[in-house]
Order: C-alpha cells, then sequence, then structure tokens
C-alpha cells in the first residue's frame, strides 16, 4: 500500500506546521520522518493517519482519496510515543480492542480473535504476559504491545510517532533493530517520526528531513548523510565545522586556501560557508602542498578508537573552535600533546552561499 | 518502627500536640459523648428505640431519597463535567463557578427557594399541578433539595479525571476502528468510573446527614415526610434525650461507615490514576 | 521530544477524531445546562426575586430591623472566633502531617475529615449531651452559672466543629506536594522554627490557605442545622442569619425571611468569586513554581 500527499499546508493559530509538503511512500518502505521540535513531522504522520486534519492539501491511500475518510475508515496502524494502552484492560484485551469493536458481522468468532491475539503476541514475543495489565509492564514491553494492538486490525499502514522517544537509551537501541527485522518480515508500508538522527539513519530505508513545516531533503540515510541538500540538514545530521568564505566564479577562498568550486561557476562576489565533517579534516604538523590553515590544539579526547580534537584557529584570537576526528593511528603518528601548532586542510566539503538575513 | 522519622525541622511536637488536643476538645470527645451515653441503655432498650415505626419509616425516606438524589447527580453530574472539561459555548466559566453555589450557599436559604419554586404554586410546582403531581411538602420535594446540595460533588470528583484524560488512548481507540460510543463505554466510562463513585458516595453522604434544605421543602409528616434527623431534634425538643442520642449513634455509625467506603473509593481512584 | 511540546495543537475543537458530531455536542450541552437552570439558577434568582417582590422599603425594613441586625452580629461574632480558631489549627495539623513522617498519619486525617460526614443536627446533640442540663457538665455549669447551651458559647462551639477541616484540608495535600525541600535549606542556611515557617512556608500555601478561610468562612455564616440544635433560637440573643430566616419563614412572613436570605446568598455568590478568582492566582503560583 503506497501512501502519497500532495501539498499538505496546516496551521494551529499563528504556527504553521505544515507548509505545502508533498511525499510519496513506496508500497512496503519503511520510511522515517525526522526533524527537530516543530519541524511538522507529527503534524504530517497525523494528517496521514486521520487524526488531523490539513487545511489543504490531499492525502492518498494506493492512489485513492482519503481525505475525507474518518481515522476509523482508514485502517492505518498507529502506535503513540506514550503507547497509550487502555490500562483498565489486561495486555490480551487491548491487543483484541480492534477485533471486539468492528461491526457484528466482520468482527472474527471468539476463537478466531483469541487465534490472531496470540499470535501477534507471539510476533512481539510477549505471549506471556497477556493477563497483565499495562502498568504492570517495563517500557520497553509496553511498546511491542502497543505495536501488536496496532497490528491486529491488519493495516494497511504502520504509522509510528517517536515510537522509541519515551525508553531509555538502551532499550532504544534494541526495539530500533528489533523492529527493523519486524518490517523485513512483514513488509508493511511504514512511517515513524523521530527527532533521532541516529535512529532514522538505522532503520529506514528513506529519510526525510523536515524543518519549520517544509520537507529539506529526501533520500536513502546514504544520501542525505554524505550529501546534505542544505545547510539545515548538514547541521542536523551529525557534527560540521563551518568555515566561512568568499565564492567567485566556480573559486573559493576559505579561511586562506583557495579550492575549486565547480557547482558554482554562475557565483559572483559571493560569501559563502563551506560544511565540513569532522573527519574530512586533514591535519598535519607542517604545511603540506596548497596551503592550510593553522590551529592550535586546545583539547583531545582519546576515548575509543576515534580520537577527537578540538582545535582553536589562529586567525581568530582563539574563538573559532574546530572539530576534528582522527583515527588513533594517525594520532599516535603525529603524537598531538595540548598546545601543539597543527595545519588543517578539509579533505572534503560542500559549499553554501551565505543566508542572507 | 520508631513512631516519627528523624527530621531536621523544628516544630513537630507543638504541631501535633496542638493538633490533637484541639481535635480531642472540639470533635472526638463530644463525639464519644454520644456512645458513651447510648451505653446506659441495654441492647433491647436501644434496639426497640431505634426500630419504632415511626423511626423506620424515616430512614426508609432518608436513604431512599438521598439515594435517588445521588443517582441523578452521578447521571447529571457526570453529564456537566463532561460537558464543562470537553465543549466550548458562552458562559462556561460562570457555570464552572456556580456549580459551587449548593456549597456556599446556606441550606436555610436553598431550603426556602426551592420550597418557593416547587410549591404548587411556584414557578416550576406550577407546571406540575396540573399533572396531579405535588413536589413541595411530600417525599418528592425531599429528593428535590438533596438534590440541589449533593449537585458539586459529582462534578467536582469527576472534572479533574476527564481533564487529565489523555486524548491519545481515545485516539488509539480511533486508528483501531472504535466509533465514539465504543470508545465513551470501553474506555471513558471505565477510566472515570472510580470517581464517579466517589461522587455518589459524597453526594450520599452529605444527603443522609442533611437538615437545614429539606425541612422547609419536606412538610414533615410523620411516617410520611419526617427525615431522621429531623426526627432526632423532635425528640429533642420533647426532652427525649436517650432517644436522640439513641438515633444519632445510628446516624453516626452510618457517616462511619460512609467515611470509609468513601475512602477506599479514592483510594481505588488514585490506584486506577496511575499513569502509564 | 516531538511537537506534544508545542502549545497544544489539539485545542478544545478538537481533531475530528476525538469529538462528537455538533447536534450531539449541543444536546449535551442544552441538556446540561437544563439541568442546572432547573436545579441551581432559578433557585438562585428566586431568592432575589422573592426578596423585592414587595418592594425596597419592605425590603429595607427586614434587613435593617434590629432582630436582624442582631443576627448579623451573632453570625460575624462566630465566624470571627471560629475561622482564626481553625486556620490556627488547620496550620498546625498541616505542618505535622505533611513536613513529618510518623505512624498513624492516615489515621489522623480521617479524624480531621471526620466532623464533615457527620450529620450537621447530630453535631448540635453532641455539645447538648455535654453542656445542657442534662449532660454530663450540666449540673455543674448551672451551679456556676455558665450557660453555654441556648447561649453565644454553643452556637460558637457548633460553627467550630462543622468547619474544622476546611483549611487543615485544603493545605494537607498542598503542603505535601511542596515537601520539605525548601524547609530545609532554611534550616541549613540557620533560620530557626519560626522564620522558616513565616518566611517559606507559609508564603508558598498563601493561596491555598486563603482558599480555606473562604469555604471555612461561608460554612461558619451559612451553618444552620447544628446551630438551630444549640442556639433555643431566642431572638435578638441567640439567633443567627440563617436561623433567622427560619424564624421569620415560619411565621409566615416570607418577603422579610427572603430578604435576610438575599444576603447570606449575596455572601455565597462573594464566595465563589473570591474562590474562582483565588484558584486561579493559586494555579498560577503553582506554573511559577515548576518553572
Amino acid at each position: 500500500m503506497s501512501i502519497e500527499v500532495r501539498n499538505l499546508s496546516k496551521q494551529f493559530g499563528k504556527f504553521s506546521a505544515l507548509r505545502d509538503v508533498s511525499l510519496e511512500v513506496k508500497s512496503g518502505e519503511l520510511l522515517a520522518l525526522l526533524g527537530p521540535s516543530g519541524s511538522g513531522k507529527t503534524t504530517l504522520l497525523r494528517v496521514i493517519a486521520g487524526l488531523e486534519s490539513a487545511d489543504t492539501g490531499q492525502v492518498l491511500f494506493q492512489g485513492e482519496d482519503a481525505t475525507d475518510q474518518h481515522v476509523r475508515e482508514r485502517q492505518v496502524g498507529f502506535v503513540f510515543q506514550h503507547y497509550a494502552l487502555f490500562r483498565n484492560m489486561t495486555i490480551f484485551e487491548n491487543v483484541a480492542f480492534g477485533l471486539r469493536v468492528r461491526p457484528r458481522k466482520f468482527r472474527p468468532a471468539e476463537p478466531e480473535i483469541c487465534r490472531r491475539v496470540h499470535e501477534l503476541l507471539k510476533l512481539v514475543q510477549l505471549d506471556w504476559l497477556s493477563d497483565r495489565y499495562p502498568h504492570q509492564l517495563s517500557g520497553g514491553q509496553r511498546q511491542r504491545i502497543a505495536l501488536a494492538r496496532a497490528l491486529a486490525v491488519e493495516p494497511r499502514v504502520l504509522l509510528l510517532d517517536e515510537p522509541f522517544g519515551a525508553l531509555d537509551a538502551k532499550v532504544r537501541k534494541e526495539l530500533r533493530s528489533w523492529l527493523r527485522r519486524l518490517h523485513d518480515e512483514m513488509h508493511i508500508t511504514s512511517v515513524f517520526v523521530t527527532h533521532d538522527q541516529e535512529e532514522a539513519l538505522e532503520v529506514a530505508d528513506r529519510v526525510v528531513v523536515m524543518n519549520e513545516g517544509r520537507i529539506e531533503q529526501i533520500g536513502t540515510p546514504d544520501e542525505v548523510y554524505e550529501h546534505p541538500a542544505s545547510p539545515f540538514v548538514y547541521e542536523f545530521l551529525g557534527k560540521v565545522n563551518l568555515f566561512h568564505g568568499r565564492l567567485h566564479r566556480g573559486r573559493a577562498w576559505i579561511g586562506g586556501i583557495e579550492v575549486e568550486a565547480p557547482e558554482h561557476t554562475e557565483a559572483e562576489e559571493l560569501s559563502a560557508v563551506a560544511y565540513v565533517r569532522p573527519h574530512d579534516i586533514h591535519v598535519d604538523r607542517v604545511v603540506n602542498g596548497d596551503g592550510a590553515i593553522g590551529a592550535r590544539v586546545s583539547h583531545i579526547l582519546s576515548v575509543g578508537p576515534v580520537v577527537r580534537l578540538e582545535l582553536t584557529r589562529d586567525d581568530s584570537d582563539g574563538k573559532e573552535l574546530i572539530q576534528v576526528e582522527i583515527s588513533k593511528e594517525r594520532f599516535r603518528e603525529l603524537q598531538l600533546v595540548r598546545g601543539d601548532q597543527v595545519f588543517i586542510r578539509p579533505a572534503r566539503f560542500d559549499l553554501f552561499p551565505a543566508q542572507i538575513h | 518502627m520508631k513512631f516519627k522519622q528523624h527530621s531536621v525541622l523544628p516544630g513537630f511536637n507543638l504541631a501535633l500536640g496542638f493538633t490533637l488536643l484541639y481535635l480531642s476538645l472540639i470533635v472526638l470527645i463530644p463525639l464519644s459523648a454520644a456512645f458513651v451515653r447510648t451505653a446506659a441503655l441495654t441492647w433491647p432498650e436501644f434496639w426497640s428505640m431505634v426500630t419504632t415505626p415511626r423511626v423506620l419509616a424515616s430512614y426508609r425516606l432518608t436513604f431512599g431519597a438521598s439515594f435517588a438524589a445521588a443517582l441523578v447527580n452521578a447521571i447529571f453530574g457526570l453529564l456537566v463535567a463532561w460537558v464543562l472539561v470537553r465543549y466550548r459555548f458562552p458562559g462556561k466559566k460562570l457555570v464552572d463557578a456556580l456549580v459551587d453555589l449548593p456549597f456556599a450557599l446556606p441550606t436555610a436559604v436553598a431550603g426556602i427557594a426551592l420550597t418557593a419554586l416547587y410549591a404548587g404554586n411556584g414557578w416550576i410546582g406550577q407546571f406540575f399541578e396540573p399533572l396531579g403531581i405535588k413536589i413541595a411538602f411530600t417525599p418528592l420535594g425531599v429528593f428535590v433539595a438533596l438534590t440541589f446540595i449533593g449537585l458539586p460533588f459529582v462534578v467536582r470528583t469527576v472534572q479533574p479525571v476527564l481533564e487529565d484524560m489523555e486524548t491519545e488512548l481515545e485516539e488509539a481507540a480511533a486508528t483501531l476502528g472504535a466509533n465514539r460510543f465504543q470508545t465513551f463505554s470501553r474506555i471513558i466510562f471505565p477510566t472515570v468510573l472510580p470517581a464517579l463513585m466517589t461522587g455518589f458516595a459524597l453526594a450520599f453522604a452529605r444527603a443522609i446527614g442533611e437538615y437545614g434544605s429539606v425541612i422547609f421543602i419536606a412538610g414533615n409528616m410523620p411516617m410520611v415526610s419526617e427525615i431522621t434527623p429531623l426526627l432526632i431534634i423532635t425528640k429533642l425538643e420533647q426532652y427525649d434525650y436517650a432517644g436522640a442520642t439513641a438515633l444519632a449513634v445510628v446516624m453516626l455509625v452510618i457517616s462511619f461507615v460512609m467515611l470509609l467506603i468513601i475512602n477506599f473509593l479514592q483510594w481505588w481512584s488514585r490506584r486506577r490514576g496511575v499513569v502509564i | 521530544m516531538s511537537t506534544t511540546l508545542l502549545p497544544a495543537p489539539v485545542s478544545l475543537d478538537q481533531a475530528r477524531a476525538t469529538t462528537e458530531s455538533i447536534w450531539i455536542r449541543r444536546s449535551l450541552i442544552g441538556l446540561a445546562l437544563a439541568f442546572l437552570t432547573l436545579f441551581l439558577f432559578i433557585p438562585l434568582i428566586s431568592v432575589f426575586y422573592e426578596a423585592l417582590k414587595k418592594g425596597w422599603d419592605v425590603y429595607i425594613a427586614a434587613i435593617t430591623d434590629p432582630d436582624a441586625i442582631s443576627a448579623i452580629q451573632l453570625t460575624l461574632t462566630a465566624a470571627a472566633i471560629a475561622v482564626p480558631l481553625n486556620v490556627i489549627f488547620g496550620l498546625a495539623a498541616a505542618w505535622a502531617i505533611a513536613k513529618f513522617e510518623f505512624r498513624g498519619k492516615s489515621v489522623l486525617i480521617t479524624l480531621i475529615d471526620l466532623p464533615f460526614s457527620v450529620s450537621p443536627v447530630v453535631s448540635g446533640l453532641i455539645y447538648v449531651l455535654i453542656f445542657g442540663l442534662q449532660g454530663w457538665l450540666g449540673p455543674w455549669l448551672a451551679e456556676h452559672d455558665v450557660k453555654i447551651i441556648f447561649a453565644v458559647p454553643g452556637i460558637v462551639l457548633a460553627t467550630i466543629f462543622v468547619t474544622v477541616p476546611f483549611i487543615a484540608r485544603e493545605l494537607i495535600p498542598l503542603m505535601q506536594a511542596q515537601g520539605t525541600e525548601e524547609e530545609e535549606a532554611a534550616v541549613v542556611l540557620g533560620a530557626n522554627g519560626w522564620q522558616t515557617f513565616l518566611h517559606v512556608t507559609l508564603p508558598n500555601v498563601k493561596w491555598g490557605l486563603l482558599y480555606g478561610v473562604i469555604l471555612c468562612n461561608a460554612r461558619a455564616m451559612g451553618e444552620f442545622g447544628a446551630v438551630s440544635v444549640v442556639s433555643g433560637h431566642i431572638r435578638g440573643s441567640t439567633n443567627t442569619l440563617p436561623l433567622h430566616v427560619e424564624i421569620l419563614y415560619n411565621e409566615y412572613n416570607f418577603a422579610a425571611a427572603f430578604a435576610v436570605a438575599s444576603l447570606l446568598a449575596l455572601l455565597a455568590l462573594v464566595t465563589l468569586a473570591l474562590k474562582t478568582f483565588v484558584e486561579s492566582r493559586g494555579r498560577h503560583q503553582e506554573n511559577m513554581n515548576e518553572h
């Protein structure tokens, strides 16, 4: 079942939650909506589910317009951030709820309900908890029950709102890979909302990065991480250093080094910013080749396989900090200590014309 | 275990001592007087005093009217709480504030106002008179007065529970295909049930002991529209101290039982309210 | 976190997934308002209507009658004694219960609530059993010519009894919720008990205390049943306002009865207004403390 949204806009009072959002989710895909607080990702998910209606725009399921369909009729499975389990019902009753409330002629017989519920509880590996109440379960268990309950109605699509947001770090990691495996078995079209980039990049087939009610970029985890389409995506996905400079007819001057910028041949005397990931910076003790930026080591964090250096640029009175990541091997080679003079050179970067404020 | 756990804060002995002294002098010793007085009676004496036909008729009226009033308040209190929490309408804040009127209005005032309204020639009573329904000066009048004084209890116990209910639960039910009626009966109602029962019990307990608002509207006919608290006063005025005290003890025992039930219901409410 | 932290996107007009159709909404609102009108609003309005039915002159005459004035004085006196005593009691009880851990606490809380569940008539009766002529102390009191029952002290005692829980039950949960950290900090900084109480505890609970005082005062001035038993209904001497209403009413002097009743109804309205105001301030203070 594919999902398509066209030109969705939604206002909450003066706040624009969605601004002309269009998106296609392919059948069987696991898609992440990633963005900071207030980026509109949860609103988009709720509009797809029918829990919220957009001011303008359309929602289509498998090419059919579902915009005016009530949430009851959309056959979506929705998993809430805080689980929303019914506390007055046992786990079994929670999972069976969606089957029990069906109109009589569509309602499965009791033995069939029983069979289906136990099948789902086995799927989420919590069959032994069926007689307990929600408050007797751990957070991770509750979230798995919430998923089983959503799946019980055989939804056409599965929507998850920050599914691991309320869990602690360890359980989060476990459930994350478990969800990925589950999706690989079931191939149900799924959309999940998260503000955790690591979660999105690790689990999803494709990632939609959202900001201020707009989609900034859609792509596979590799694409969005390696080739961010905007400064926002760069800053949101992982650590990044900013080098301010100038751009003119396909050449750029960044911190005193001149580099090629073939995609900006049209630019005329623009100020520009180069975005460089910490591991894309080459560090040396001497100036090597085409010039480099002088800096001093102000802090070293050498725990783990990657050594993180914090450098201050010579030309900034120690105000501008640069984060660099190098391998332990390279670190041993350089034999750096605090206060050492080094020279750095961005090995790979993306240039964006500076935003005018 | 020690009586009191250690604390750096001062004043415990003074505060607790004063609390116990005050409570003993004002509440506990006077209350015990009723029991001590009654203890002078033999059991058969006591039993015959509290089971005369007139007394039994007063129990029937007091409990019957209180139960009916609390029931009506449970139903309409839930409705009022729901409307106040969920919907928007003009004058809502004023209505919300006025719900507490029966707590603030002296019972005697409520009594004479209701009597004037529900009498055969009153604003409301005139509509019932042609139908052959008399409200004031009949047991029905007792029910009206008790409904008035019990009105805020259910509203004020159910309201916060409805306010705290996450919409997520209702949304979850909707995504699973439940219609509004199913969502209400299977999700919302079970959630507010403990609070609803607490409110019912509070209204019922209050109604049983009520005096001021009832005596004006009741007509106070022995065997027909005479409530138990009034009977106590009547016995007192006839200098039948033993009889008045025996009835008071019955009322007190019922009060204590109601207090236990209410405490249990409140505990249950809190337990049901555990945040998941 | 996700967008849940934003100014609640789900407003009162909730998403259509979780509300009823407009017609059901309107019918429910209509039904609720009809019930409240029948049992609340009309009775309230009728008090003022009946009071003024015979004109201002009758109204003014009724409330300036010497018996009415003396009833007002007695009502104010009883409240002026009962409320401060119950404030002291409420603060002491809340301090002991909320700031310390000791055995039997829940029993104590239940005992404080007791007067709420006792019938007003029984509340009056128990004092008659102690101080009345037939009572425990009756003969001794008669010997020393001290009158409590059918006199002002009895009225004050009965008023105190029925209003004992009001302030304590407001303060206990409030002070429990606030914990003991701030007081402990004050003690660590060298404050003594009174300083801690006056400068730390009291400002934190002032709105809750005021709320309790308002409710306590309304009940103290409006109590009927308990006071009725111990009063003896002596005009101009042991009549409170509610009792005066009863006497006038029983004499079929309805206009005067409602005129006096309208004073009490006004008191109730002022009480509700103050209560609503204090509630909003209290909530405001709570929010300030949280942020």
